[in-house]
């Protein structure tokens, strides 16, 4: 079905998405965030969102000195404690791909690039395609491609959707996320649509945001487009990958979401080929409280390396 | 990374700042007696079937002292004060019981088994709210009722539920402390510590003595209150039918009533509906404080298109619901109130089998002391069964699917009930169109359960009537001169 949706078709699979009411939303939040993750829970679910990070760098002023860097925290998070998991993934730009699948060598850490004229996605489809290509040529695992949000909000649904599936056959083997940005999208229902949209259209993973605009990965939106998920998974039996991203920089915002997912989709959703973060800034907060979980004693911001 | 279970691990809410007496007096005329009756009774936590303390049990005389109390504190002290000093009373209660919030959920989960999330997070700050709003009230009475004259009623007796133990009180207390009147408080006898707590408060406050006075026991203790004949008001809510013999004994009194009574409230969730929304509604309508709720959204009426899809949607939703100790700060669902409440609804349970309902249960692990009840849903129930037309005041759910809008009006209607409705869809003109038709106090429409001061709450049909909360509570407290 990948790709093939005519007009009417995508039009009525379109319509099939439910509203969402957006004060209920924030009351099954709150629900969430109520919860109180301590002791053996904590340390598991520190250790659990470590794995799911993208480790990010998407700046202009990126060297391949950076990023050779970021890689090297990637497979090495912080040697002072033993046994800590390694990030999912480093994302970075194209032009930084070929630097990082070198540097990530054969860790088993997966190279993600962002595509598609990231992160406003405003140049022709050629040009994106080319973007792709480019990053895959490299030795991209992973593509996080941006979504032409003006065409979505003029109600162009069958634009999006075909940029998505051209975008999806490109990529063979490597997993493609799509990114909303959902900070340009007008409501929750919008989110909504757009995850039925980009999961028909092929996504193995949505995401929310560029890191780019605010308000990024807040919980109502997740909790959107994990509601997505689930119809999609109850409907067809595929699960499809979440990767909120922007925004989530401490444990305590990490393990809220994280059990948001255990609720909403369930456990098997809470592993690193299902569930990512990204992040930059996050992994030092995991650290720092993963050493306070074990020591009982926070450390200095300085004992952790900036990247 | 190997998929692995992830849980949660106990949290448990501290009890160490809480101070719980061997043994209670009744509290009347500002001071702690020993009742005449001589007799005590236990109170037990329904969690874990501990005894918590020896309370006293008021007899008609003790209830007399109680009354003459209260009209000599009307007569002499609280008649006399204008709104404004009143007022100033009523704020430094609300601010006395925000500052021992903590305490305050603590006791109300040690005594009633409601999970330390709700008493922390909706009981106590409701209970505070209900007072500071009544306290704003009381210099502006003519202001809410603009052109009329008005007067407090005198002595007010009211006798409070347990299964919002505080919050009850504050509903009663507030409006009729805030119109003038005095009042003495029977709390039901499996929750009274927390009204006791609030006695205390009353002395903090510094509250004139007789003012508020707190008689403790059974119903023989209410029915001694309801009997007097210096009782200018009786405030009732619980039972339908203690409710009724409420009525029965006031007529041809000049006493006053109002009743809030049971119910058996249908939430309705139309195809169009923001259905994770929604989902998420039928939890907060009926496993909200163990389903001891009298507006409890009870009867599910689900249209036929999305009634599968809803069902598998809430049996999911269930298995992250947390069962089990209520001082658990994970703890959705606490202990049964009492043994006798829990044996109610295990008959309730064995009459839907016997009617041949389908019964849902999730899997979960109850703890093996305490009372405890797993949430609980039946499907196929026919409009004539016992579990869709009584109420069962636990955890238990019946669920009916409808087509038409005429369908789901005539069915809601169908019960001798009338508190509370649902109504969920994304159609505003349908949100209009359902609670129009729909014989019920109170209508929610996209959320459920929704409480605040300012909006008035109450029956139709023998859900009682009178109204409180909002402007509306105030009347029942008060005589109008034209």
């Amino acid at each position: 079905m990948l790709g093939t949706l005519s007009t009417p078709e995508l039009s009525s699979l379109l319509a099939l998405s439910p509203s969402i009411d957006q004060i209920g939303t924030l009351e099954r939040i709150a629900r969430i965030q109520a919860r109180s993750i301590k002791g053996a829970a904590k340390l598991q679910g520190l250790r659990m969102a470590l794995s799911m990070i993208d480790l990010t760098t998407l700046e202009g002023k990126d060297t391949p000195a950076k990023v050779r860097q970021l890689c090297y925290k990637a497979q090495h998070l912080h040697d002072q404690a033993p046994d800590l998991p390694t990030v999912a993934a480093v994302c970075v730009y194209p032009t930084m791909v070929g630097v990082a699948k070198k540097a990530l060598g054969a860790s088993g850490i997966k190279v993600a690039s962002v595509s598609t004229a990231f992160p406003s996605g405003q140049a022709p489809f050629e040009v994106k395609k080319l973007d792709t290509l480019y990053a895959l040529d490299n030795g991209a695992d992973e593509i996080d491609m941006v979504i032409s949000r003006g065409r979505f909000l003029a109600g162009d649904y069958q634009f999006v959707y075909d940029e998505i599936a051209a975008i999806k056959a490109l990529c063979g083997v490597a997993r493609l996320k799509v990114i909303f940005e959902t900070g340009e999208l007008d409501s929750l229902d919008q989110v909504r649509k757009i995850s039925d949209l980009a999961i028909a259209a092929g996504a193995d993973f949505i995401k929310t945001s560029t890191g780019k605009i605010q308000p990024a990965a807040t919980f109502p939106v997740v909790h959107t487009m994990l509601g997505a998920i689930k119809d999609h998974f109850d409907k067809t039996g595929q699960m499809i990958g979440m990767k909120p991203a922007g925004g989530i920089s401490s444990s305590k915002l990490a393990l809220q979401h994280l059990l948001m997912v255990k609720e909403v989709l369930g456990e098997a959703w809470l592993t690193n080929e299902w569930y990512r973060f990204g992040a930059s800034s996050l992994a030092n907060d995991l650290l720092m409280q993963y050493q306070k979980q074990l020591t009982g004693k926070y450390q200095s911001a300085a004992y952790f390396s900036i990247d | 990374m190997s998929n692995s279970t992830w849980n949660l691990v106990p949290s448990l809410e501290s009890v160490a700042q809480v101070q719980i007496k061997p043994q209670y007096e009744l509290f009347i005329d500002g001071k702690w007696q020993a009742p005449l009756s001589a007799s005590y009774f236990a109170t037990v936590n329904p969690a874990d079937e501990k005894h918590l303390a020896q309370i006293a049990q008021a007899n008609a005389a003790d209830v007399d002292l109680a009354v003459k109390a209260a009209r000599a504190a009307y007569d002499n002290v609280w008649s006399q004060l204008s709104g404004a000093e009143r007022g100033k009373y009523l704020f430094r209660i609300a601010r006395l019981m925000q500052e021992k919030a903590r305490e305050l959920a603590v006791l109300e989960t040690l005594d009633g088994g409601k999970p330390i999330r709700e008493s922390r997070d909706i009981d106590i700050p409701l209970a505070c709210n209900h007072f500071f709003y009544y306290a704003g009230w009381a210099d502006k009475l003519q202001e809410a009722f603009p052109g009329q004259q008005m007067e407090a009623l005198g002595v007010a007796g009211q006798i409070t539920p347990w299964n919002f133990p505080l919050l009850m009180l504050a509903w009663k207390v507030a409006p009729a402390l805030a119109c003038g009147n005095t009042v003495v408080l029977k709390p039901a006898e499996t929750t009274s510590l927390t009204a006791l707590k609030f006695a205390e408060i009353c002395q903090e406050a510094g509250l004139p003595a007789g003012v508020v006075n707190i008689v403790t026991g059974y119903g023989d203790t209410g029915a001694a209150l309801v009997a007097h004949p210096n009782v200018d008001k009786i405030a009732f809510t619980g039972s339908t039918a203690v409710g009724k013999q409420i009525q029965k004994a006031c007529i041809g009194t000049s006493k006053k009533v109002t009743l809030e009574l049971g119910g058996k409230s249908a939430n309705i969730i139309l195809e169009d509906a923001p259905i994770d929304q929604a989902v998420e509604g039928i939890i907060n309508s009926i496993f909200f404080n163990q389903g001891h709720v009298c507006c409890a959204g009870s009867r599910l009426f689900v249209q036929e298109s999305i009634a599968e899809q809803v069902l598998d949607k809430l049996k999911f939703r269930l298995q992250s619901i947390y069962v089990g100790n209520p001082l658990d700060k994970n703890t959705d669902i606490g202990a049964i109130n009492s043994k006798k409440q829990l044996e109610t609804i295990e008959k309730y349970l064995s009459i839907g089998l016997a009617e041949g309902a389908e019964i849902y249960q999730p899997e979960c692990t109850l703890p093996s002391q305490g009372f405890y009840c797993k949430p609980t849903i039946f499907t196929d129930v026919a409009q004539s069964a016992r579990i869709a037309q009584e109420e069962i005041f636990g955890p238990v759910l019946t669920i009916q699917t409808f087509r038409t809008m005429e369908e789901v009006v005539q069915k809601a209607n169908n019960s001798p009930y009338g508190l509370a409705a649902g109504v969920w869809t994304a159609n505003g003109a349908r949100i209009f169109g359902l609670s129009s038709q729909l014989q019920a106090g109170v209508v929610w429409a996209n959320t459920y359960n929704k409480f605040d001061p300012a909006s008035p709450f109450g029956g139709y049909k023998e859900s009682g009537f009178g109204r409180e909360g909002g402007r509306h509570g105030l009347s029942a407290y008060l005589q109008f001169k034209n």
